[in-house]
């Protein structure tokens, strides 16, 4: 398998981690999902650094971000697919 | 279950299984660290451990530096230790606490005395405990005879794909043979703590998690917050590290302790587990050097440190390994990196040969090989302190 740009936990998530450095906007990502090790192919909507989250599809303010088939916060901002998600758009619903 | 796996160890008083052998120089107080500090000079071969407390302590917190101070002593990694304190009562109790392990211990009070003479009677002691220290031998021993503790740091979002994966691959093959195992971080699991209570052995345990678990949301983050925790959990490193929320923080935190092994009771700080082999919780803040200290003064011998953004924390008497999956870490920060599980990012390695290249380096590592920690000279230690003082 080549390398993938995108893991996905869980089949459920509605976010992926960019796993490598450099990744500009336009790229055409291999994504795998770690959970079953399947994979597809989506486009990237902006520069995101490694580590950074990218929406798998358009999300609304209020909804719930979903990452290891688990809550992980609520989005503030809207945000649509194939752009960066991170602290301005995604905030906890702890503390 | 016995894995076949060996290394070579010491075999203390107690039957523990230790994998350095130092001769520690422990200060009961802040105040006598120059003394600590000036043995550690003069004699080759020992270690001082200096520390911020020790003065008008009480209560639980006063409980806590004692059995922090005791536990260090104690430590199967420590093959002998002299003890310096203002003055003879406190310097006498940890002293004694040590002393029931059946290892060498001596203690000095410097109150009548001064710093000077204390010093030359302790160097005395120290360089006798150091000639007999250097005499011990390493024995074979099992790999699960070992007590190895986890906690992860500047953790990005490689860290729950890859390093925190690879830690619970390796807890999944060898708790069930005999290893006492142990996380903490109360704080971190917030997000993932109804996962880790399912992870409890029996639901009294997965009582006791909780319990715990809110009583720190409540004594601790409630009553001192004052902001959404946004500057201080996730930290700085871990947002420019892709981390957003101190859920998405907690679900990679939690993925140390594998996907099969239960936990099987919550310890206090600092505190030795009692119930035979297995994993334990312990309640520890998740900042890297308090939480280190503590699972070394419970008597763990090996430590390993996954981390993503590449915190570099060490401890004086326990040997650190630090697992990476993060690739630009693992380009800008290669000395601080034992074991590289980028690949798992790549999918070049699976978790499961992860697993296999951590348990290589904790032979390795028991065995005397220094850690990235060790060589370059990092020995964080660093008391929890529960409230103010008297």
């Amino acid at each position: 398998m080549s390398i993938p740009q995108l893991l996905v936990h869980d089949p459920v998530d509605n976010v992926g981690v960019v796993v490598v450095e450099g990744l500009t906007a336009g790229t055409g990502m291999l994504c795998v999902v770690t959970h079953d090790n399947s994979d597809f192919r989506m486009t990237v909507g902006m520069d995101v650094p490694i580590g950074h989250k990218i929406a798998l599809k358009d999300l609304a303010v209020g909804d719930t971000v979903i990452k290891y088939g688990q809550d992980i916060g609520r989005i503030v901002a809207p945000v649509s697919k194939g752009d960066h998600v991170h602290v301005h758009n995604l905030k906890t619903k702890r503390w | 279950m016995n894995i076949g796996k060996k290394i070579w160890a010491y075999r203390r008083e107690n039957g523990r299984v230790g994998v350095r052998n130092y001769v520690a120089i422990l200060p009961v107080d802040d105040i006598s660290n120059a003394a600590c500090e000036a043995v550690a000079a003069h004699i080759q071969g020992t270690i001082a451990l200096p520390h911020a407390y020790g003065r008008l302590q009480f209560g639980e917190d006063l409980e806590l530096h004692f059995r922090t101070m005791i536990g260090t002593g104690a430590n199967p990694n420590v093959a002998a230790c002299i003890v310096i304190g203002i003055e003879p009562g406190w310097t006498k109790k940890i002293v004694d606490g040590i002393a029931a392990t059946g290892k060498p211990v001596a203690g000095f009070w410097i109150e009548g005395n001064g710093d000077i003479a204390t010093v030359a009677a302790a160097s005395r002691k120290a360089k006798e405990f150091v000639h007999q220290a250097s005499e011990q031998v390493r024995v074979e021993c099992d790999l699960t005879e070992l007590w190895v503790a986890a906690k992860c740091g500047e953790s990005d979002t490689t860290t729950g794909l890859a390093s925190c994966p690879t830690v619970g691959n390796m807890y999944d093959k060898l708790v069930p043979a005999g290893l006492y195992g142990c996380f903490g971080e109360t704080s971190e699991l917030t997000g993932a703590e109804h996962l880790a209570a399912a992870r409890a052995a029996t639901p009294e345990v997965g009582e006791k998690f909780m319990r715990t678990w809110r009583a720190y949301q409540n004594d601790v983050i409630e009553a001192h917050k004052t902001s959404d925790l946004s500057d201080s959990q996730p930290t700085k490193g871990n947002i420019a590290g892709g981390l957003t929320t101190i859920e998405e923080k907690a679900l990679g935190n939690l993925e140390k302790i594998g996907k099969e092994i239960s936990f099987i009771d919550v310890l206090q700080p600092a505190e030795a587990p009692t119930s035979g082999p297995g994993l334990y919780f312990m309640d520890t803040s998740s900042a890297a050097a308090e939480c280190c200290t503590l699972q070394a003064a419970a008597g763990y011998v090996v430590h390993i440190f996954p981390t993503g953004q590449g915190n570099v924390i060490g401890n004086p008497i326990m040997p650190v390994i630090k697992v990476t999956g993060n690739p630009r870490t693992v380009r800008l920060m290669a000395e601080h990196v034992d074991v590289d599980v980028s690949g798992i990012v790549r999918r070049e390695m699976t978790i499961d040969q992860a697993g296999d290249a951590l348990i290589d380096m904790i032979v390795r590592t028991a065995n005397g090989r220094l850690t990235a920690a060790e060589a370059l000279g990092h020995r964080e230690f660093v008391m929890t302190k529960l409230y103010r003082s008297a």
